[in-house]
């Protein structure tokens, strides 16, 4: 079963990823990532560029409307996502407790829907 | 192009006898198995154009030996090259060629390996793929499409699983009489996952998944080839047999699911249906009841309905009550529930589904809404049934079954829009 575990900010990991405890934070990080890349759990990761960069569009009577930055000013923003192939969503919330951003911020595992169903 | 196929098919019949072969002369399956992919691979580009050779199996092993040679050299030439203050290069039993035993009949080899890649110190994941690539033949990039993850995702899974195998210390021959049994539920299982996970996407933008099916079927033939005489191989080939002859009709073109009772049955595949029940009819009759062979039958009874109408329900239920009691499986007792709701009406049904409540162990499951919604749909009570669809079409992970559900929701919503009485 496919997870989506997204990754969020807010000021504090901000200041913790690129303050003193840097290094250890990425070496954190990178453990973990090259633990999941082992096990064959690892589908893929990205980082995302910082909100700011963000466009938002919305089609409106077939006209689009493009404006910048996000729908709202939030606390908490979404840094970047990993996506697992694990047996449990127990093992994905593992894996979710074990990246820093837990601690600092919040982790969401979203279920990934499947292509494939039984009859009913 | 049918050439392409014929020597596909011979590679994967060929492949677990040329690991039998290798691992018995060099003694590591790790590296045993990498060498037979690498020859697999060359036979996949060279016979098609070139004929296949007169001996495929002898050309597989002296391609696949020749690999491990050079491997076990360069390997060997390494450690040298590391090791040039130590005095004495340590003897290595892995480059001393085990005594020579190719005498030994291959079939036994594909049974060794099939219990080898099903050891029950690999996780389910991994079992699966390894067994479809050192028993199955399959390449990993098929196996990663299969079950779409990255390439680089299923090698990786693939090499945990034979890393997990060389710290297990698994000797290559069969697992002793005392384990034997446990160890071929293990099996059954992972051919019954290989299965389910072709089954259920046998239609849609993931044809290729399809593969999947008949590579179980193949296997579990394999194995009821070797094992005659145990009565739950015949009745899991029997239930794959049975399953898979309804695959025609179980979506629509569009990849809708379409319900059993709402199948059109005179696209299932009768050879099949023959072959599933002439199986399951026989074990029945000489071996020790198990789960497969219970839920054969079951689908035997299924498969012998002209019409949906015509389905023998009382045997059904017969056959889930024997089925729970030797299996503690609430999913089991969710089905009871159905047969019951078809014998005895659906208020019995829709009683026996309160005590799964009760239970705890599939309260968060989105089939114990599926099915409460179908009962109360039955009885009549379209609004709590609309209810229950919806439930269950928010907790399904999987596109085609929330589909199906939202859209019984909506035509049960629609019904009553339809009958409401006039202001």
């Amino acid at each position: 079963m496919k997870y989506l575990l997204l990754i969020y900010d807010n000021p504090e990991t901000r200041e913790a990823f690129f303050g003193e405890g840097a290094d250890e934070l990425m070496g954190e990080v990178d453990a973990l990532l090259k633990e999941l890349t082992e096990s064959g759990e690892l589908v893929g990761t990205q980082a995302l560029a910082d909100p700011s960069n963000t466009k938002t569009v919305r089609v409106r009577g077939g006209v689009p409307a493009i404006t910048d930055g996000p729908f709202a000013e939030a606390k908490e923003q979404l840094g970047g996502y990993l996506i697992v192939d694990c047996e449990s969503p127990e093992r994905a919330a593992e894996i979710a407790a074990r990246w820093p951003n837990a601690r600092y911020c919040a982790m969401e595992v979203r279920p990934i829907m499947e292509e494939a169903g039984t009859e009913m | 192009m049918r050439e392409d196929a014929h020597t596909e098919g011979l590679l994967r019949e060929l492949a677990p006898q040329v690991l039998g072969v290798l691992v018995r002369r060099y003694g590591q399956f790790d590296a045993c198995e990498d060498a037979v992919q690498e020859a697999l691979l060359a036979a996949a580009l060279q016979w098609p154009e070139r004929g296949v050779p007169e001996n495929p199996r002898g050309w597989l092993v002296t391609v696949a030996s020749r690999r491990m040679t050079d491997q076990v050299r360069s390997e060997a030439a390494r450690r040298r090259r590391e090791e040039t203050a130590a005095a004495l290069v340590p003897a290595d039993e892995s480059v001393v060629p085990a005594a020579n035993d190719e005498s030994v009949p291959a079939e036994d080899d594909t049974l060794i390996l099939l219990f080898m890649c099903c050891h029950p110190a690999l996780s389910a994941a991994s079992q699966v793929a390894l067994t479809l690539r050192a028993v199955g033949g399959l390449r990993t990039a098929e196996i990663a499409r299969a079950f779409l993850v990255p390439e680089a995702t299923m090698a990786q899974r693939i090499s945990r699983a034979k890393r997990g195998i060389k710290a297990s210390g698994v000797p290559f021959r069969m697992p002793p009489e005392t384990e034997r049994a446990d160890r071929l539920r293990v099996v059954l299982h992972v051919l019954y996952l290989i299965f389910n996970e072709g089954y259920t996407a046998s239609s849609g933008p993931h044809l290729e998944r399809g593969e999947l099916t008949g590579e179980a079927i193949r296997l579990a033939r394999a194995l009821h080839r070797l094992l005659p005489d145990d009565g739950e191989v015949a009745g899991l080939l029997a239930l794959i047999l049975l399953t898979d002859a309804r695959s025609p009709s179980r979506t629509r073109p569009d990849g809708a699911l379409v319900p059993l009772a709402e199948q059109d049955r005179s696209r299932w595949d009768r050879g099949s249906i023959r072959e599933g029940v002439a199986l399951v009819t026989d074990v029945l009759s000489w071996a020790p009841i198990g789960p497969y062979q219970l839920q054969a039958a079951i689908a035997a009874v299924h498969d012998e309905a002209e019409r949906a109408e015509d389905t023998d329900w009382p045997q059904i239920l017969a056959l889930y009550e024997l089925l729970e009691r030797i299996s503690d499986n609430p999913m089991v007792t969710l089905n009871r529930a159905v047969a019951v709701a078809m014998v005895r009406g659906p208020r019995a049904g829709l009683d026996l589904l309160e005590t799964l409540d009760a239970d705890g162990r599939l309260t968060d499951h989105h089939r114990l809404d599926a099915v409460q919604a179908h009962l109360l749909e039955m009885a009549g009570e379209f609004a709590a049934a609309r209810c229950c669809y919806r439930t269950a079409a928010r907790r399904t992970t999987s596109l085609p079954e929330q589909r199906y559900l939202e859209a019984r929701a909506a035509r049960l919503a629609e019904n009553e829009q339809n009958s409401a009485p006039p202001t």
